[in-house]
């Protein structure tokens, strides 16, 4: 039987916020990403052997356009004991997302086209600014991290991107585009930054793919 | 000019960097000095030495990349934005911008303005040195009367939280313009003392500026250990040590050898134990868009819990009227985690009735790096709430 939880409460907040990780992953690209807006309702089942599962309604937001918002029905199982399996997610998506293969499209020809790779850092920078012409790249980092995210959740963590340190186009021969990205992803829970690498692929018509990531040792220049 | 960083894999790499430290002539000026393998080494390359050094890099096979492709264009540039923006000490209080993130030394050169510029309301109190010898500044907002019942605000306890310091100088200039001609600020003002602290941790906010964005604890280190720092909101006598905070220095919920360990922290309670008259403590710290009351290291309600929450509910409702921003509320352990050795559990326990912590903007889109156009937004829609909180405490003094 489930119960009820108040969506104000943190397991629901953790829980909402990693449908919304994984959603973005799943949904995303570098024209449109999503974010947690609202926790409607939320309920715990506890299954013998298997772990907790949730139940979440939810409200989700597109970066670009606040004013844009779909409602979400999730479940996430977390499993039972073994931390090394990934929660199993699931959810619907209500109503239509904005097309973005026009936004895309551009993105993409300006990438391919570009004579150096792209390199850059600091995204957003220490005042929060992130240049335009970064925003795609920005939001293609926040897709990804959906993934690293999804991968690394338990009941204890509540993770955000935090920052891009660092990003470095990887020139492909096929159609797609590759990322290497160093990224700082903050643990809510414990209060960590912690430093992730993860390669990223992207084509307009494939959506985002994360094909390596590795935690990175925290460094000493504390 | 470029700047080169150059990553040695393994210690055969790294020793032909090191080599190169003494190759005079190369005139090679490392911004980033060698120090393992791993670890990234950045040197400044004037032009007769790049083709050299790129040959010889890449004839032992070590990968570099370049980090900046022509020093003296940032330079200009970085001229020119100094020249426009005009990054000297502000005259006035009114000439200061309030829409932009300052050092340490701009901040301290405001509270001193504002006190030169309203003698009468204004004083500035140092209630005890940092770690690193800094001083801590409160400034006292007063329109007479000896030890009267008092509000206590802090910003800046956790140093990369810097929506917080910035809207804490925000909060600073408004109760100057306001102490007058708001009803409600003037009416809190005629019976009641405001203390704020706007950088409640100075060396980890002068870290952030120069070394990492991230710090977020103290500065203080320890024999017995490479890590530096404790997190200031473990520190407190309450709970101390208990579940929701960690015993390992290189944590960042460490919380210390002992309570109080930390100046930033003592100052604190040594001020209100000595003052003896506050009625109302709010700690100021972001993000996530939460006011919560205690506890967090204990899930035993509060016995004022049902009071608290209804402050809550009215304050974020009035937060929430200026731009639409929603705040969730409750206490830190239903809402966001159990804590131990936080501040307001300890000046609950003390029996300061009306202790809150703000977590401000924003839900984790921007984080700790909120764009400097949110600051002024966000310290509006903050000063709404605590006037909510402070008229509450003005209304039923205890």
């Amino acid at each position: 039987a489930a119960m009820e939880l108040p969506p104000s409460s943190y397991p629901a907040s953790r829980a909402a916020s990693l449908v919304a990780g994984y959603a973005c992953y799943r949904r995303g690209g570098p024209g449109r990403g999503l974010a947690l807006r609202a926790v409607r309702r939320a309920a715990i089942q506890d299954i013998d052997d298997v772990g907790h599962k949730y139940h979440l309604e939810l409200v989700l937001e597109d970066m670009l356009d606040k004013d844009s918002t779909v409602n979400c029905t999730a479940e996430v199982l977390y499993h039972l004991g073994n931390k090394n399996i990934a929660p199993d997610v699931q959810f619907t998506i209500e109503g239509e997302l904005k097309n973005t293969d026009e936004a895309d499209n551009v993105f993409y020809k300006r990438i391919k086209s570009l004579e150096k790779e792209l390199v850059a850092e600091n995204i957003p920078d220490s005042h929060g600014n992130v240049s335009p012409e970064m925003e795609p790249i920005r939001l293609l980092a926040w897709v990804a991290s959906g993934y690293v995210i999804w991968q690394n959740s338990t009941e204890n963590t509540n993770f955000r991107l935090a920052q891009i340190k660092h990003v470095k186009q990887v020139k492909r021969s096929d159609e797609y585009l590759e990322f290497d990205y160093m990224i700082l992803l903050h643990e809510m829970v414990s209060q960590e930054i912690i430093p992730w690498q993860m390669t990223v692929l992207w084509h307009p018509q494939h959506g985002v793919q994360v094909t390596q990531d590795s935690r990175q040792p925290k460094h000493a220049s504390e | 000019h470029q700047v080169l960083r150059i990553v040695p894999t393994n210690d055969e790499e790294l020793q032909k960097v090191q080599e190169l430290q003494d190759l005079e002539e190369l005139q090679l000026d490392f911004w980033l000095s060698p120090r393992g393998p791993g670890y990234a080494v950045d040197v400044r390359v004037p032009f007769p030495s790049l083709q050299p050094l790129k040959a010889h890099l890449e004839a032992n096979g070590i990968s570099y990349s370049i980090m900046i492709e022509d020093v003296q264009a940032l330079v200009d540039h970085e001229r020119m934005e100094m020249l426009r923006s005009r990054r000297q000490l502000p005259l006035s209080t009114s000439t200061f911008d309030y829409a932009t993130y300052h050092s340490l030394d701009e901040i301290y050169a405001f509270m001193d303005l504002l006190v030169a510029e309203n003698p009468n309301l204004v004083s500035k109190l140092e209630i005890g040195r940092s770690t690193e010898n800094r001083p801590l500044y409160v400034l006292k907002f007063s329109k007479g009367g000896t030890n009267r019942p008092a509000i206590w605000i802090d910003t800046g306890i956790h140093s990369r939280e810097w929506v917080t310091q910035a809207s804490g100088v925000w909060f600073a200039k408004k109760i100057v313009l306001d102490h007058e001609s708001d009803q409600g600020l003037a009416s809190i003002l005629d019976r009641m003392d405001i203390f704020l602290e706007i950088v409640t941790n100075p060396d980890g906010f002068v870290f952030t500026q120069t070394q990492n964005r991230m710090w977020r604890k103290t500065r203080s280190k320890r024999s017995g250990s490479v890590c530096v720092g404790v997190d200031p909101n473990r520190n407190w006598d309450a709970g101390f040590g208990g579940p929701g905070a960690s015993g390992n220095p290189c944590s960042e919920t460490y919380h210390g050898p002992y309570a109080n360990s930390e100046p930033e922290v003592k100052a604190i309670v040594d001020f209100v134990n000595n003052h003896g008259n506050i009625k109302a403590f709010v700690s100021i710290h972001s993000y996530s868009q939460l006011l919560l009351y205690p506890y967090g290291y204990t899930s035993t309600p509060a016995p004022d819990q049902h009071e608290l929450h209804q402050i809550s509910e009215k304050a974020v409702a009035a937060l929430s009227s200026l731009y639409g921003t929603k705040y969730k509320y409750g206490s830190i352990i239903t809402t966001i985690y159990q804590a131990s050795g936080g501040t307001i559990d300890w000046t609950y326990d003390q029996g300061i009735k009306y202790s809150f912590t703000f977590e401000l903007r924003d839900t984790g889109r921007y984080g700790f790096l909120l764009p400097a156009k949110q600051i002024v937004p966000t310290a509006e829609e903050t000063w709404l709430a605590l006037k909510v909180i402070m008229l509450h405490a003005r209304d039923h003094l205890y």
